[in-house]
């Protein structure tokens, strides 16, 4: 009796911290095992020789020596950076049209669905769609260049143009993706500080820059997360529109991972890791950043 | 996607009387995973296990049919968990990673003992280190498909050596027409231009070498293939933009006919045929002669093979043999069913012009050798890169010697 009395009264005490450590652990579990170990294995499998089938060959940074010197890695680095800092101009597209529309006219909200449909189809059609504008001989573009008298582009065939190409398609819906985060974060912008900023003479870009971007500032962060962890994940539009040609100039470390490890003429496991495990750190900084400024943020919010 | 097969519906697919293997009556189940998804192999595939099924009362035959491209990836897992008992591949190096790893049954001893009577001409693509690991069931010629009635227009003749097929090119160039259609998003298709430029440049033997990583490719043989293949490039004879189509987008020019000619498989005679064109309207001849060498052609292989771990391998032998077997092969290869060509020296070929004139071809006039295809008989890195370079050779080929140099860095990397 008095044992019961003592294992009961110890859940007691402790339910504070059992409760939450309870619900955590669901998610927890399968965190470890369907993120975190599988993380742990890339950089294991990374360091070996392995064609997924036969016995695995230890071959230290063998594979990452060899990745200093592949150019194909080279190009896919690159086109990564450009995938990088081309993304980023989703936002401020996103946050105009936003401004644009928040307005209350008849069939705003028609308007609204309108711009925000690209983001509801699939990518893969989204790349369809765009590889059927680009065609060389059939396609919208060249008909619109032809009529101002530019001569023909192969979009999609042009290495130099290639990779634009695609980041432009990708750009359509991620636009209409931050476009919906600003005009939620519209609908909570202070109307006192807007009457209050226009008191003060404020009005235009001062207007925008003073008053209503700081109040959008939690949109305008998720808007950033969102198109840098786009970017970096950019595969299935290549896949669909170029499928990494030509001649492999528009390829992506995510697209040439898939193609080393696991695609028709690929599983080379440990290859595949290593370039996995590149991508992985070029992430984590960005993830780094990112939890580092909500830890900010909520600090600065408990005090 | 499993097909149970019922005695009923076996019975009536039974329609030609089919060669019982003389063996010990099979029993258990005979599970087979079959990458023939297309309608057509999809259909033989079906019967094939029908029929095999019905042959054998005690023995139930279970066919799961998968999608072609994912197959190529699947196999992987589909050998190592609970591997089925046969299964579809492709022959040559192909095959290499699974007969390296021993997920490939050695069947050896079935072409000795004279089980496998008919296939002596198509074993070679079947052996690894002197063992075979598999038998064919169907393969098919390469050429030269071209428009018989433009040809016919202009006053040409189908080309006997590279001098006149440059000629010819250089006639429809003149007509206001490209001489070939084709679409290099699908890299292989620069592959097979290449095969057939390197095999009539050189020979079949230094093709081979260079698959097999024994000869470099900043040699001076490979650069006279790049300068004769360069001759078409430089006389407008390609498609423009042919790097943003794939091998069915190559198709329209042709059909319309603003290309007169399609280095392809026998199996784009369907799509010529199903899109209008006429017999009268198409033709086929053999890729020329450039050097006095023995002619080499590509005929890709198409095969079955037992996995190591079956569980029913008794009856899985007999399904090879039955497969192979001259009336099954005849039956399967006809024009009415695969439209390609019979793997058995006994079988009969199909009634149907170019199927005819491939199996001439192949019988009579190859000489050489016979390859698989580019990205079946190298490496599946060494054919990735290089067919990616090839692609890049035909729409700059002044680019010529930097693609050299780094598929002469990959060549001493892989076969090392």
């Amino acid at each position: 009796m008095a044992t019961t009395h003592a294992e009961m009264s110890w859940v007691r005490r402790n339910r504070m911290t059992l409760t939450p450590l309870l619900f955590l652990a669901p998610g927890v579990l399968f965190f470890v095992i369907y993120v975190i170990i599988p993380i742990l294995q890339s950089f294991n499998i990374s360091l070996y020789q392995w064609d997924g089938l036969g016995e695995a060959t230890f071959v230290g940074i063998g594979n990452y020596q060899e990745l200093m010197t592949d150019r194909a890695f080279e190009v896919s680095l690159w086109n990564n950076v450009k995938w990088l800092a081309l993304y980023l101009l989703a936002i401020p597209a996103g946050l105009f049209i936003a401004l644009f529309l928040n307005q209350t006219i008849v069939g705003i909200r028609l308007y609204k669905s309108l711009f925000f449909f690209p983001f509801v189809i699939s990518q893969v059609v989204v790349g369809l769609v765009f590889s059927w504008f680009y065609l060389p001989r059939e396609g919208l573009l060249n008909a619109v260049l032809g009529v101002v008298g530019l001569g023909p582009i192969n979009v999609l065939g042009d290495p130099t143009l290639a990779t634009y190409g695609i980041i432009v398609a990708g750009l359509w819906p991620q636009t209409a993706y931050c476009m919906i985060l600003y005009l939620t974060g519209l609908n909570a912008v202070d109307p006192e500080q807007i009457e209050a900023g226009r008191l003060d003479g404020a009005k235009g870009w001062r207007m925008l820059w003073h008053i209503i971007l700081p109040q959008l500032k939690p949109a305008t962060f998720i808007a950033f997360v969102v198109t840098i962890i786009g970017a970096l994940r950019s595969f299935d539009l290549i896949s669909v529109m170029t499928n990494g040609g030509p001649f492999g100039s528009t390829r992506v470390l995510s697209f040439y991972m898939f193609e080393k490890a696991l695609s028709e003429y690929g599983f080379r496991m440990g290859y595949g890791s290593a370039i996995a495990v590149v991508l992985f750190l070029i992430m984590l900084l960005f993830i780094g950043y990112f939890l580092w400024s909500m830890y900010q943020d909520e600090k600065a919010a408990r005090r | 996607m499993f097909l149970k097969v019922t005695k009923a519906v076996a019975a009536l697919a039974l329609t030609t009387g089919l060669v019982t293997p003389a063996m010990a009556e099979l029993s258990g189940t005979l599970r087979i995973i079959s990458d023939m998804s297309n309608p057509a192999p999809r259909a033989i595939m079906e019967g094939l296990a029908a029929d095999f099924d019905a042959m054998h009362p005690d023995l139930s035959v279970e066919l799961e049919v998968v999608d072609r491209e994912a197959w190529k990836s699947q196999i992987r897992n589909a050998l190592t968990a609970n591997p089925p008992d046969v299964v579809n591949w492709y022959a040559a190096n192909r095959m290499g990673p699974y007969v390296r790893a021993g997920l490939f049954e050695d069947i050896s001893d079935m072409y000795t003992n004279g089980d496998l009577q008919g296939l002596d001409s198509v074993k070679g693509a079947m052996t690894m280190d002197g063992k075979q690991y598999g038998v064919p069931y169907t393969y098919y010629q390469w050429g030269i498909y071209y428009r018989e009635d433009i040809f016919k227009e202009l006053g040409l003749k189908e080309p006997a050596t590279f001098d006149e097929e440059v000629a010819n090119c250089a006639k429809i160039v003149e007509s206001g027409r490209k001489c070939y259609a084709i679409g290099t998003k699908n890299y292989w298709t620069a592959g097979g231009w290449f095969d057939y430029m390197n095999m009539r440049t050189n020979g079949f033997d230094f093709h081979m070498k260079l698959a097999t990583g024994e000869a470099k490719w900043t040699s001076d043989e490979v650069r006279a293939t790049f300068a004769n293949w360069r001759k078409l490039i430089d006389l407008g004879g390609f498609i423009d933009d042919h790097q943003s189509y794939s091998w069915q987008e190559g198709l329209p020019p042709f059909i319309a006919g603003e290309a007169t000619a399609y280095l392809m498989g026998n199996f784009v005679v369907p799509h010529l045929r199903n899109a209008g064109l006429s017999d009268d309207q198409i033709d086929f001849y053999q890729f020329p002669k450039i050097a006095d060498v023995p002619m080499g052609e590509d005929a890709p292989t198409d095969t079955f093979h037992i996995a190591s771990n079956a569980q029913n391998k008794e009856a899985a032998r007999a399904f090879l043999q039955f497969v192979t077997s001259p009336d099954v092969q005849s039956k399967i290869n006809a024009a009415d069913g695969l439209g390609q060509l019979p793997v058995n020296a006994n079988a009969t070929v199909g009634d149907d012009e170019f199927l005819k004139q491939g199996f001439d071809m192949l019988s009579n006039n190859a000489t050489g050798g016979i390859a698989q295809f580019f990205d079946r008989d190298f490496p599946a890195e060494m054919a990735a890169i290089g067919m990616e370079g090839l692609q890049e050779f035909m729409v700059f080929p002044d680019n010529l010697d930097d693609i050299l140099n780094r598929l002469e860095s990959a060549r001493q990397r892989i076969y090392k």
